[in-house]
């Protein structure tokens, strides 16, 4: 019998812990692709973050370490200038990325840090159960923005793909989401590219992806996939925001 | 190797450097600045890497990457900066990852301000960030002696995958002294198999501290509490000073210690038979000394420069015996011999000439 399908060998047969419908596990999917096409498993060395991605050395197949909340670019940043050789990558939420580790991800693209970061995005803390996040919407509900979120009162969602487009050292900055198939098949070529930025030593990479969290939307995953499209898309527009070859 | 003439917190560079160390992320911070400078200078030199980063925390889990990755890595700070380190300290501990931390303590709370001190000992001995934990943690008196503890404590450092951390002062780190780099005695390290290098030909390894199951989480911290019961038992470190047979032992470690030895020095021509006890390690601290004293020993006083944090584990380990008293400076003021020489007088009961 032909083989058509299987496990990328870059994840682990360990069961995810992740709510059904989230789209974390299409883009750990897509990172162990990514991982496997390029044929650096045995160099990749991963950094999981604090959120709900806090498990991802669970589920990477290759060597990782955990990091502590916000810090995962510096983990990188110590893992890397120690192995300059090895594929070093985070796996990082918004919250975790976008508010307490704004420092460590901003130096890190300043520095053009020769690692990949993967950045999910989905408007919201959900390992802590739905708070406000950096990137919540305006309007949008959650435990600690139970009126929804105001700007007068706590001001507007970052865009961090722009906000780090305007980095020097920053070479490599897409946005993609995973809502429907097309833009799974987009995701996944920024998310390649990426590596293959840090493989040829630009500089620093980073892939945005638009994410769901039906659980703490309070949404199915059908519906989380459609409110993705037609809320944060508009407010978070899709697309590269710095290439290596414009960089040049 | 001759004799050179260097700054405490130059040497402190050197030290490292020549233990091995290739890796340094820091920020700046009075008064250690020259221990970055330092490594900036030399650590190009010599294939190494120094970093400087965008913050104290940011710093600190560099170190973590970097120990988790299988090198010898380093940073250095003064008491704000090592406050902000705690976070990712708590974490290298848990994850028993090996590093040097230096701090070189300025008077506190807060900003403080940027005379020497020795009011972070509760922070270094007693963990310092959240959980249980314990740093290894060195106390030098001299520049010297900061040498060699610097270029044994990477070793000591694989040896338990613990952070091994040198407590000095602004005396300290700013003094120059003479100095020679020797090789510290050879230990056994185990092989770094634990190291995130890329898993190729072995199954993958992971740097982490998360647990989420009770019961397991309770055996990793079972495992670490026995390895520091493992350095109470073979890493004490002590000087006794003119202790044979005295009846006042002064307690003291670090810059405070040189005064108090000149102290003793003075109260033995008064008349008192004063001597000294120094720990050198201040975690694991050096309770088997106390033992060793002899039964002349009829009270304690220890020296700081902190409001009375040593103190403590001094009564912990005369466990009532003796009365143990007290006589410290804060905020940068170092203790001058006269005061301490009165207390002393006082509590032998008067001078005895």
């Amino acid at each position: 019998m032909k083989l058509v399908f299987e496990r990328p060998s870059a994840l682990t047969d360990k069961q995810t812990h992740y709510c059904p419908g989230c789209t974390h596990g299409i883009i750990h999917r897509l990172v162990a692709e990514a991982i496997d096409e390029l044929g650096v498993r045995e160099k990749a060395i991963g950094v999981a973050s604090v959120g709900c991605s806090v498990l991802a050395y669970e589920y990477f197949n290759c060597d990782m370490q955990q990091a502590a909340h916000g810090r995962a670019p510096a983990v990188a940043t110590g893992i890397k200038r120690v192995h300059p050789d090895k594929v070093v990558f985070t796996y990082q939420g918004d919250g975790d990325l976008a508010s307490i580790g704004m420092a460590e991800i901003v130096h890190a693209a300043a520095r053009g840090e020769k690692i990949t970061v993967i950045f999910v995005n989905n408007t919201i803390y959900g390992m802590t159960g739905g708070q406000m996040a950096p990137t919540s919407l305006v309007g949008q509900k959650t435990t600690t923005s139970p009126y929804g979120r105001q700007p007068d009162h706590c001001g507007y969602p970052i865009r961090m793909s722009e906000l780090l487009s305007t980095v020097q050292g920053a070479v490599s900055v897409a946005r993609v989401s995973v809502h429907d198939v097309p833009n799974i098949i987009k995701a996944k070529k920024a998310i390649k590219k990426a590596f293959e930025t840090q493989l040829s030593g630009a500089g620093f990479s980073i892939v945005e992806v638009l994410s769901t969290c039906p659980t703490n939307w309070g949404k199915t995953p059908l519906e989380a996939l459609k409110w993705l499209e037609e809320n944060m898309i508009p407010y978070y527009p899709l697309g590269e925001y710095r290439t290596p070859e414009e960089v040049k | 190797m001759a004799k050179q003439l260097m700054k405490g917190n130059e040497a402190i560079g050197e030290a490292a450097i020549q233990a091995g160390c290739r890796y340094f992320f820091g920020y700046p911070i009075t008064p250690q600045n020259e221990v970055p400078e330092y490594m900036s200078r030399r650590l190009p030199e010599v294939g190494g890497v120094f970093l400087q980063a965008e913050s104290e925390v940011a710093a600190i889990n560099m170190v973590y990457g970097a120990a988790g990755a299988g090198d010898r890595v380093m940073t250095s700070s003064s008491s704000p900066g090592i406050s902000l380190k705690q976070e990712g300290i708590s974490y290298i501990a848990g994850s028993e990852l090996p590093c040097l931390i230096i701090n070189i303590i300025r008077g506190g709370p807060g900003l403080g301000g940027i005379q020497p001190a020795q009011s972070d000992y509760f922070q270094a001995t007693k963990g310092g960030g959240h959980g249980d934990y314990h740093l290894f943690v060195f106390a030098p008196a001299s520049v010297q002696e900061m040498v060699d503890l610097i270029m044994e404590s990477f070793d000591i450092a694989d040896y338990y995958r613990n952070p091994v951390m040198i407590l000095g002062d602004g005396t300290l780190g700013q003094m120059m002294e003479p100095v020679e780099f020797k090789a510290p005695k050879k230990r056994d390290l185990p092989p770094k198999d634990w190291a995130t290098t890329g898993c190729a030909g072995r199954e993958r390894n992971v740097i982490n501290s998360l647990s989420l199951v009770a019961e397991n989480l309770e055996k990793h911290n079972h495992k670490l509490q026995e390895k520091y019961r493992h350095m109470k038992e073979n890493e004490q470190r002590w000087e006794l000073y003119k202790t044979d047979d005295a009846e006042l032992v002064l307690v003291a470690y670090g810059t405070t210690a040189r005064i108090v030895k000149s102290v003793v020095n003075k109260l033995r021509d008064q008349g008192i038979k004063a001597g000294l006890l120094r720990p050198i390690t201040i975690f694991p601290f050096p309770e088997k000394a106390f033992a060793l004293l002899p039964d002349t020993v009829k009270a304690f006083l220890a020296v700081e420069m902190s409001a009375g944090q040593m103190v403590e584990d001094v009564r912990l380990a005369v466990d009532g015996k003796c009365p143990v008293h007290f006589c410290g400076r804060t905020g940068g003021i170092i203790p001058a011999p006269a005061e301490i020489i009165k207390v002393a007088t006082e509590i032998m009961g008067g001078e005895r000439k």
